[in-house]
């Protein structure tokens, strides 16, 4: 059998563990197992494709499987990875089992809380490793319509709302992904013979109009997911109301699959079109960087701050992307996936701070430091890898986009990129003042002199994210290099000139 | 020996971690011994590596350790430039360093958290040593971002206090504004050189020719770094706030090493600058502005921490003219007799300090020479050494520095001079204001005032030697020497052209400099008259001032300018500006369009009646309705 397909069938394996479980522990021992495993399968999959390449194999896509599922529409179930997907599914992995651990004393309907978020999990697995766009934009849903129910049941605060909000906003995205997707579809063929596969779509040459009709149903349905300003809102609400493990899932995986969906399908297949219509994303992300991290000044809760500092750095994702060389796309990459792992370890850390304090507002706490110093200290790492300091993750994910983006040679792209790199400073302000209110200063109530610093699977999870962090941070090189050989055929198509 | 000085960058990196990680375990004596050796080890290594260097004629040697980014065209090795600039850095880091470790041993005993401190001095330590060895800009950048997240820690080391959060926030963001300038400076060397390695760069540089827009445009972000971490207009105001720290930490970060850090990057770029002759002049303009200005300022400065830190903006203004005249080895020269002695002075203000028992304020000190006497000699030749008396150290640094000037531009060289006047003027009333007169705090203290431990004095001792004997590292050509240093350093150093290197006429040189001499003599003694003869003691805050000494005593208003001009409308564009577009016009939208779908499923809804007539009504019409259409398309 295919190592892929287990990405698919250890959820669902878990899943059934999870129903048969009996008692309170054996749920999230199930659940961890059953995460773990996804886990192992996960580095194993990382050594297999080392080794495949290495073996000489040049093909895009490696451990190709394909099934025909429905055969008058021509759907198949299709998957096979490169190295992006590679390193997508490792981070998945990796957020998955911290967002497990981070949920170990969830009380309240426990089984459900961990099938759902299981169930989401596979499908952001299932969406990484598809290859047929019809796969893709299933397990795409199964992914978004249990974070209904994950927010609305076990949120906090205006949690329907909020729920409502950002599933509805998520829907409209599916329904120009839709559009997209199916313009894609009836113009895969010439002699009528329609596919959805993605290699094979990218053969065929779309006529230059069509491609400019499509690019902003599948760029735009995909940037909602990736927090592209304007269609930034439900990120903010949705996360703050969201249960950490949820936060953790959205923010660190399931906003990636939109910055992967922009390249792997808008533009890698509409290539003409996102040379041609590029410069409207570019200044929508360009904002999307500086607004979000405008915006996280003036947030008081700690799920705000962080949910629109994740809005200015998933707008750099798509940024990144949009520069269109293999520097600031591998930048971009990157930037994903130290996203990804520090913003999954923000809101675990907001999770734990909050279950302690009882509040997530920064002025009402204070001098947490002295009272519990470990999550204190991994607070300030997280902080400062997200303004971006040497060594941790964010800085060389954006050190190789900004360095990638001004190779442009025009003064439209220099310019967008100083006014990009000028928001390192903004960001500055935002985590300096948070950790500084949050932390230092006086505590500010007595009760919290009494807090007990983190328990052993929250030093776990938020260990294992912090190690991935500092290791991408102090060698990044493996970490390019599965990524680099893949993003050769990318860049190749959008450089060709047609 | 060379492709094993990584062990330089290990050592400090080993403290850090063994201090940090077992930092409940280990007691603060322990700690410091750890950390102190570990400094102490790099210093031994640094020198060993001075003397090879020293007897080999290719003086610039690269260690590449590993690949650390490959990115498309962006490549960049973890390596080492170890040349004669860069071993001289380390040199003062580690040197300079290990002798406040040893002192802070005393001055931090008594605190809770002497072991978290010390993990973060060994971290410091670690940073500035990457950014002087790194052999590209990225990594030096590394480094750079290192100590300004070192210095941050460190000021706001007594976190519980708000004002010293404040305090570490503001430096932290002023170095990242300039920081911003060194990224875009980097990204402009990339795009223009393909490379950030040292060698590559400067190599191909000769293929410029002067005056040229990009090298232009690179200078000027690279000097806007520059500026940023070495506390110059307009970026200077969070160095005086930055005195929050303890005393040791504001001698070895904000006083002997990374504040020089921007002279370091102009230095070591110098086959860029001197392409550059607009940028020379800016630096030039900037440094003569802050060194002048902050002179001024420490004229009426009461807190003892205040006077030295105005001071250190004073004096990293004159290297900074040094830079702008194209004097490179002068300016590094500088750099390393300023580490001695402010060094010195530092420690010293914080064994007063220690034992007054933190009282910082100079108009409730005075009168302790007899009661600190090992304080008191060793302060004194500091001193002397940064009025510039001879022989001290800093006569020789400063003397090269105003010769230089003066060959250059007699507009400079005067504003030089007056800056060192007003130098020799602060620190004697300083001098007088600390150690004569009689104590004028708290009576019960004065008997409690104590020379501090061996383990604070010694390093007073061993840097009031240096900041004695430091000048004879470059002893000129026309007392009779052979600039040893600058011949050390010019591998490492490119110059102008027209850079006259020697200056012909030495009898003109004696003269000035017995010119200026005398005219410090004469600052000297006024200072002697006003604050010693006549007891005058500056005024206390609530005494109204005059227009101009109030414009001086508030720091030429800058803070009240940038809050006013930058951060007032900074904030009301994050809270103001950005939650209207939030919530008044996308949210409207989104929730407008929610209002909408209900409003029409509110509607739509009631069609739904529950009458069998009203549904077969419709049905009917429907019917009809299609049969119609159908009959009209065909």
């Amino acid at each position: 059998m295919n190592i892929l397909s287990l990405f698919v069938l250890i959820p669902v394996l878990t899943i059934i563990g999870i129903i048969l479980s009996r008692s309170h522990n054996m749920v999230r021992w199930v659940a961890l197992a059953g995460m773990f495993a996804q886990l192992v399968t996960a580095v194993v999959l990382l050594f297999a494709y080392f080794a495949v390449r290495n073996a000489g194999n040049t093909d895009a896509m490696v451990f190709y499987q394909d099934v025909e599922w429905f055969k008058t529409l021509n759907i198949h179930y299709c998957i096979g990875v490169d190295g992006i997907s590679v390193a997508m599914i490792m981070l998945t992995g990796i957020v998955v089992i911290t967002g497990i651990l981070a949920s170990w004393e969830v009380t309240y309907l426990q089984k459900e809380f961990f099938i759902s978020l299981i169930l989401l999990a596979t499908g952001v697995f299932g969406f990484f490793i598809s290859i047929d766009l019809f796969t893709m934009f299933l397990f795409y849903e199964v992914a978004v319509i249990p974070m209904y129910l994950l927010i609305g049941i076990w949120g906090t605060g205006p949690k329907e709302y909020s729920a409502m909000k950002l599933t509805l906003m998520l829907m409209g995205g599916s329904a120009l992904l839709m559009v997209g997707l199916l313009g894609l579809y009836f113009n895969s063929s010439t002699d009528g013979h329609y596919t959805f596969n993605l290699l094979e779509i990218a053969k065929v040459h779309i006529p230059t109009n069509l491609q400019m009709f499509f690019f902003p149903f599948l760029f735009l349905g995909f940037g909602v997911l990736g927090a592209l300003f304007p269609f930034h809102t439900w990120s903010p609400d949705g996360h703050a109301s969201a249960p950490t493990a949820v936060s953790m899932l959205h923010a660190g995986v399931l906003m990636k699959l939109g910055g992967y969906g922009c390249f792997r399908v808008a533009m890698y297949l509409l290539p003409e079109a996102a040379h041609e219509l590029g410069w409207i994303f570019i200044i929508l992300t360009t904002i999307s960087v500086v607004y979000g991290a405008f915006g996280a000044i003036w947030q008081k809760d700690l799920k705000y701050i962080n949910a629109y500092s994740s809005v200015s750095h998933c707008g750099l994702v798509i940024w990144g992307l949009l520069m269109m060389n293999k520097t600031a796309m591998d930048g971009a990459i990157l930037q994903m996936i130290s996203h990804g792992l520090m913003t999954a370890l923000f809101f675990a850390l907001i999770g734990m701070i909050y279950g302690r304090t009882h509040t997530r507002m920064v002025d009402k706490m204070g001098g947490l430091m002295k009272v519990i110093p470990f999550l204190s200290v991994v607070y300030v790492i997280a902080g400062l890898a997200s303004l971006g300091l040497p060594g941790l993750s964010g800085f060389v994910a954006e050190m190789t986009i900004f360095v990638g983006a001004f190779q442009n040679p025009d003064l439209f792209h220099r310019v967008a990129t100083i006014i990009v790199v000028s928001s390192i400073v903004v960001t500055a302000v935002y985590i300096l003042k948070v950790v500084g209110g949050l932390l230092f200063g006086p505590i500010k109530n007595d009760e919290y002199l009494s807090l007990k610093d983190a328990k052993w699977f929250e030093k776990l999870s938020v260990g294992t994210l912090v190690i991935a962090v500092a290791g991408v941070g102090i060698a990044p090189l493996w970490l390019s290099n599965t990524i680099m050989d893949s993003l050769t055929p990318i860049v190749e198509r959008l450089s060709q000139v047609w | 020996m060379f492709q094993n000085s990584w062990l330089i960058l290990l050592f400090p990196l080993l403290g850090f971690v063994i201090t940090g990680i077992f930092s409940k375990k280990l007691t603060g004596k322990t700690s410091g011994i750890i950390a102190s050796l570990m400094v102490l080890a790099s210093f031994i290594y640094s020198a060993t590596l001075f003397f090879q260097l020293k007897q080999i004629t290719n003086s610039a040697i690269s260690v590449d350790l590993f690949n650390w980014i490959n990115s498309g065209k962006l490549s960049i090795s973890f390596g080492f430039l170890i040349d004669p600039l860069s071993v001289t850095m380390m040199m003062i880091i580690t040197g300079v360093g290990f002798l406040i470790h040893l002192f802070s041993m005393g001055y931090m005993h008594h605190d809770e958290r002497v072991n978290t401190y010390f993990s973060q001095l060994n971290l410091f330590v670690f940073s500035m040593l990457l950014l002087v060895m790194s052999s590209n800009y990225l990594l030096m950048f590394v480094g750079w971002e290192g100590v300004g997240l070192c210095s941050y820690l460190l000021i706001g080391f007594w976190y519980k206090k708000n004002a010293f959060n404040n305090a570490a926030r503001k430096a932290f963001i002023m170095n990242r504004i300039g920081d911003l300038g060194f990224i875009i400076g980097l990204i402009a060397i990339f795009t223009t050189f393909h490379s950030l390695d040292f060698n590559t760069v400067f190599s191909q540089s000769s293929h410029f020719i002067s005056g040229e827009a990009i090298i232009t445009f690179i200078t000027l972000m690279l000097f806007v770094g520059a500026i940023g971490k070495s506390a110059k207009i307009p970026l200077f105001t969070w160095l005086p706030d930055a005195m929050a720290g303890p005393t040791p930490v504001s001698a070895l970060i904000h006083a002997a090493t990374m504040v020089t850090a921007g002279i370091y990057l102009v230095v070591r770029s110098s086959s860029l600058f001197v392409l550059a002759p607009i940028t020379m002049d800016v630096i030039l303009v900037v440094g003569v502005t802050t060194a002048l200005v902050a002179a001024i300022i420490a004229v009426l400065q009461n807190d003892i921490k205040k006077v030295l830190a105005y001071s250190t903006v004073s004096q990293l203004g004159i290297m900074f003219i040094a830079l702008g005249l194209g004097a490179f080895s002068s300016s590094l020269f500088h750099v390393t007799t300023h580490a001695f002695f402010k060094a010195l002075l530092f420690l010293g203000a914080g064994s007063i300090i220690h034992s007054l028992q933190g009282q910082q304020d100079i108009r409730l000190m005075g009168g302790i020479r007899k009661s600190m006497p090992i304080t008191f000699i060793t302060f004194f030749i500091a001193v002397l050494a940064i009025s510039g008396i001879p022989p001290f150290s800093g006569f020789f640094s400063k003397d090269e520095i105003l010769a230089a000037a003066f060959h250059s531009s007699p507009i400079v060289w005067g504003l030089t001079v007056i800056t060192s006047m007003l130098t020799s003027f602060y620190m004697f009333r300083l001098l007088f204001l600390v150690f004569y007169g009689s104590y004028r705090g708290d009576s019960k203290t004065f008997g409690k005032i104590h020379e501090s431990p061996k383990i604070m004095t010694i390093p007073l001792i061993i840097l009031a030697i240096l900041a004695f004997a430091g000048g004879f590292l470059n002893i000129p050509v026309m007392f009779g020497g052979t600039e040893n240093f600058a011949t050390f350093l010019k591998p490492s150093i490119t110059f102008f052209n027209d850079y006259n290197f020697e200056i012909p006429n030495h009898l003109n040189e004696i003269l000035l400099a017995l010119g200026v001499l005398l005219l410090i003599i004469v600052t000297i003694f006024v200072s002697w008259y006003i604050f010693v003869k006549k007891s005058v003691l500056p005024v206390s805050d609530s005494t109204n001032r005059g227009i101009i000494s109030k414009f001086i005593y508030r720091k030429f208003y800058f803070d009240e300018i940038y809050n006013f001009f930058i951060i007032k409308p900074y904030q009301w564009f994050a809270e103001k500006f950005t939650s209207f577009i939030e919530t008044n016009i996308i949210d409207s939208i989104i929730n407008g369009i929610g209002s909408i779908v209900v409003f029409v499923g509110n509607k739509a809804r009631l069609i739904q009646n529950g009458n069998i007539g009203f549904y077969m009504f419709v049905m009917i019409i429907a019917m009809i309705s299609m049969i119609a259409g159908i009959i009209w398309l065909k």
